[in-house]
């Protein structure tokens, strides 16, 4: 498996039709023919694309039986880059709601502006 | 989950800072921070969230635990310690948090307070290090796939 490489990644994604089989396979698992069939190109131009994603580190596949399964995999990095946006969102969030709550209580606890 | 890559040792470190101007004074920002009853007027969890354990001892030393189930199952905690406190003007946390008890981030939090006109500005600053970016397994698969999505779209909109 690929170390995460968002310059790969970002390579990958560059491509509109490997783009749709990210989409595609965002949705869950999918095999080779079934990634093919929205898309007007021949299966091993397909496989083709595949190889690139799996390159990237963006999908993963799998032979089970006579099928290749292919499944979308979003590498540790991103996921961490996302917690760190959401931390992010849920302090700006919360600090919003210290704004209301600070609002609501303007009356009580402000010693100097009393007259 | 026996993914290979999800396993790996990563660390992801980061900073990011938040900033807010209130119409209030540095006193009465503060101490929505200090008092616990304040603090859990807006500092709630997400909606949905079940509160397990709560621990607050707002001092220098003193040990701030926060920990329950999220709508999602997820279960997280949050372990703080404050280092430093200036009434008004300053506090400075460290935490770190699990998510279904695996450690996932340690970070250190910093909010300083100071007069702005007839209200305050506050700067809310945290250094990080995020571990390995697994610990919730399909949840932050599911949310690391959106946030490449997203990037890709902001790539494209050049």
């Amino acid at each position: 498996m690929s170390a995460p490489n968002l310059d790969m990644m970002f390579q990958a994604l560059a491509d509109p039709s490997r783009r749709a089989m990210v989409e595609r396979l965002s949705r869950g698992p999918a095999s080779v023919s079934q990634l093919a069939e929205p898309l007007a190109m021949s299966l091993p131009a397909v496989v083709q694309h595949l190889q690139v994603l799996e390159a990237s580190g963006l999908v993963a596949t799998q032979k089970i039986g006579r099928v290749r399964s292919c499944s979308l995999h979003a590498p540790a990095m991103c996921i961490a880059e996302q917690w760190i946006n959401d931390r992010r969102t849920e302090w700006q969030r919360r600090l919003d709601r210290l704004g209301d709550y600070l609002d609501a209580t303007n009356d009580d606890l402000e010693p100097e502006t009393n007259r | 989950m026996t993914d290979t890559a999800l396993t790996q040792r990563t660390t992801v470190k980061a900073t990011f800072t938040v900033e807010r101007t209130y119409a209030a004074s540095p006193a009465r920002v503060f101490n929505a921070f200090a008092d616990e009853q304040a603090k859990a007027k807006w500092f709630a969890g997400p909606p949905g969230f079940e509160q397990h354990e709560k621990k607050w001892d707002f001092r220098v030393d003193g040990v701030e635990v926060l920990g329950g189930r999220h709508a999602s199952g997820v279960v997280t905690f949050f372990y703080g310690t404050y280092h430093d406190i200036v009434p008004n003007e300053r506090i400075v946390y460290a935490y770190r948090m699990t998510f279904n008890g695996v450690p996932m981030s340690s970070s250190l939090t910093t909010i300083e307070i100071r007069p702005e006109g007839q209200g305050s500005h506050l700067t809310l600053t945290e250094y990080g290090v995020y571990f390995d970016g697994h610990a919730d397994g399909g949840a932050a698969r599911e949310h690391g796939t959106n946030w490449l999505m997203d990037q890709l779209g902001a790539s494209l909109a050049d």
